[in-house]
């Protein structure tokens, strides 16, 4: 009992972090209709930014916001100098872009921060173990996560959905020209989608920094995961993305649990703790698999024209 | 006409270097050249399959590292079980490919466009996890290949230059076989799918299976790089499949020019060579590398081959 709640809160945890990933990456990818590989790449630049301004200020909190601001900036400045140039360009040609994008960055962090991983420890409040349900303690940290998360993943649906630059985003999905032509200062708009995209990354890649450890490289998985989860729930729908995410982390999460106990009431014991790993690493593709092949569009694809 | 002859002319050069290389090799005693072009024409010939179905069929498979690891485990697997010989393990390495791009391909290709690209990274990255769970065969640590396919004394595949004129001889094959099928009733359904498949069904071509059979045999090639690969590095691991190779991959075809015979190889020549000759320079070789890559894109349309095509006219 205490270990499904406990790792129903971590398969929940890791669903939400993957959501301010996947978010980013639909938002750019529905609107700008952009493939960014480099998605992956801003999101260890939050993890990088928040180790170091947290070790510069010595508080986890301001180092988070400077981070945040960091991969914010960051993320215009990527737009303005190279990104812009690559709308309306075929799709394999933002995959070439951006791919070159993730040896400069793998590169420059190599430079600047050395080959060995970094670590974020986390302030004392934080990791106090908190109880939720009677003699049931869950991490505080993983908790303050799951609440960011949610916190964010509803601004962005009443931003989206409600507010005016919301509207002239989603209306920027649909008909670029004709939002130009309303007199809509479009290049601004998409910067700051842009922008608001890596901020989503880097803030995913600053949480997730003191449970794993900071290093080069460590965006590439969690980018395919991103990218399995906005395909499954159908590309620029943010609602899909939303319950895309959860779904995966859940079954990745369980599945890496209780997949090795599954298997061996069928295979014996060493060919049951040899093909959890694989299998379970495996369920999150096999599903996309399977819910490409009965819909290609995605679960939850965006209404789109 | 000026214009192809420029990109010609360097193409028959490069094909000219790449036939002569041994010779130079041996007669600077540059031992290191050899074996570094060595697993630049077995990659060539992964991107030349990979612009097959890309650059001709305008199916964007972001999943073709997936073949170089079935082709490159088929070798190093058997080898293990003691099947030492060539004429079993290329075969087999053939086959496995094969079999493997129909059952992909087949559900791939229901989808088409930005999803095509991910179902197929999907699918390799499940090959990814499989390989790493293979106890037996070294799981993440990969497999090493004690020793090299017996081809019962016909080719020494340890002898560095018989080796390296087996996988020209495979990737010259490989590019005529190309260029076979692309002038082939086959090949132009195919390349007519690429720019209006609605039409081409209409007009009474069973779009899907002109385009699987595509897909297959572009898999197959890229199978018998990864058997070569195996070969040549000794060794076979899971990192093989890892998708930032199929990115790699596909780097070279972009970067020598989608679409043409020749550009994949040009690709594989310069991206692999660029890589040796920054990472001689500086450590930090990436750092150049990648906003290369961004400039190539933004100015460089059309690839190597493209931009040759235009210098001629310029």
């Amino acid at each position: 009992m205490l270990l499904v709640v406990e790792q129903f809160l971590n398969g929940l945890q890791f669903g939400l972090l993957l959501f301010l990933l996947a978010a980013g990456l639909t938002l750019v990818f529905g609107i700008m209709d952009l493939v960014n590989l480099a998605h992956g790449s801003l999101y260890m630049m939050g993890a990088y930014f928040a180790a170091t301004f947290a070790a510069w200020t010595g508080s986890f909190l301001l180092g988070a916001l400077m981070a945040l601001g960091a991969t914010l900036v960051l993320g215009i400045v990527l737009e303005v100098t190279a990104l812009r140039h690559l709308y309306g360009r075929d799709h394999l040609d933002h995959v070439l872009a951006t791919f070159g994008l993730i040896l400069f960055f793998n590169e420059a962090v190599r430079l600047i921060w050395g080959p060995a991983g970094l670590a974020l420890p986390l302030p004392a409040w934080l990791t106090v173990p908190v109880p939720i349900l009677p003699g049931i303690h869950y991490p505080a940290y993983r908790l303050a996560i799951i609440a960011v998360a949610l916190l964010v993943a509803l601004l962005l649906y009443l931003g989206v959905m409600r507010t005016r630059i919301g509207m002239l985003i989603r209306a920027g999905a649909s008909n670029r020209e004709m939002i130009g032509a309303l007199g809509i200062n479009i290049k601004l708009l998409y910067t700051l989608v842009f922008g608001l995209g890596a901020a989503l990354a880097g803030l995913a890649g600053l949480m997730q920094a003191p449970i794993l450890t900071v290093q080069i490289g460590m965006g590439e998985n969690i980018l395919i995961l991103a990218f399995v989860i906005i395909v499954i729930g159908g590309i620029g729908s943010i609602r899909g993305a939303f319950l895309a995410a959860i779904f995966v982390g859940m079954i990745d999460t369980l599945g890496r649990a209780f997949l090795p106990n599954l298997l061996r009431q069928v295979l014996s014991g060493a060919a049951a703790s040899t093909a959890a790993p694989a299998l379970s690493s495996m369920l999150i593709y096999l599903l996309m698999a399977i819910v490409l092949v009965v819909r290609p569009e995605g679960l939850f694809p965006a209404n789109r024209r | 006409m000026k214009s192809l002859s420029v990109s010609k002319a360097v193409t028959a050069l490069m094909l000219a270097g790449l036939v002569l290389l041994p010779l130079y090799s041996s007669l600077s005693g540059n031992v290191f050249i050899l074996t570094l072009f060595t697993r630049i024409v077995i990659l060539a010939l992964a991107a030349a399959s990979l612009n097959l179905i890309m650059g001709f069929g305008g199916m964007m498979s972001f999943g073709h590292a997936a073949y170089l690891g079935i082709g490159g485990y088929a070798v190093g697997m058997l080898a293990q079980e003691g099947v030492g010989s060539g004429f079993i393990q290329f075969p087999v390495a053939l086959a496995a490919s094969a079999i493997y791009a129909l059952v992909i391909g087949a559900l791939s290709l229901r989808t088409r466009g930005v999803y095509f690209i991910m179902i197929t990274l999907a699918f390799a990255q499940m090959a990814y996890y499989v390989a790493s769970g293979l106890a037996r065969y070294g799981g993440d640590d990969g497999l090493t290949v004690y020793k090299r396919s017996d081809f019962s004394g016909l080719i020494n595949l340890s002898d560095r230059t018989q080796f390296y004129y087996l996988c020209l001889a495979c990737l010259f094959g490989v590019i005529f076989l190309i260029w076979r099928i692309v002038n082939s009733r086959f090949g132009l359904v195919v390349q007519g799918l690429r720019s209006n498949e609605q039409r081409m069904q209409a007009i009474g071509f069973p779009a899907k299976r002109y385009q699987l059979v595509c897909f297959v045999i572009s898999g197959t090639m890229c199978g018998l790089a990864g058997a070569l690969l195996a070969n040549n590095t000794d060794f076979v691991s899971p990192a093989v499949m890892y998708w930032t190779r199929s990115g790699d991959l596909m780097v070279m075809v972009i970067l020598g020019g989608m679409g043409t015979l020749f550009g994949p190889i040009m690709g594989a020549v310069v991206f692999l060579l660029l890589e040796e000759f920054l990472s001689q320079i500086t450590e930090y070789w990436a750092l150049i590398m990648g906003p290369l890559l961004l400039l190539i894109v933004l100015f460089g349309r059309g690839g190597i081959m493209g931009m040759l095509g235009r210098a001629g006219r310029g």
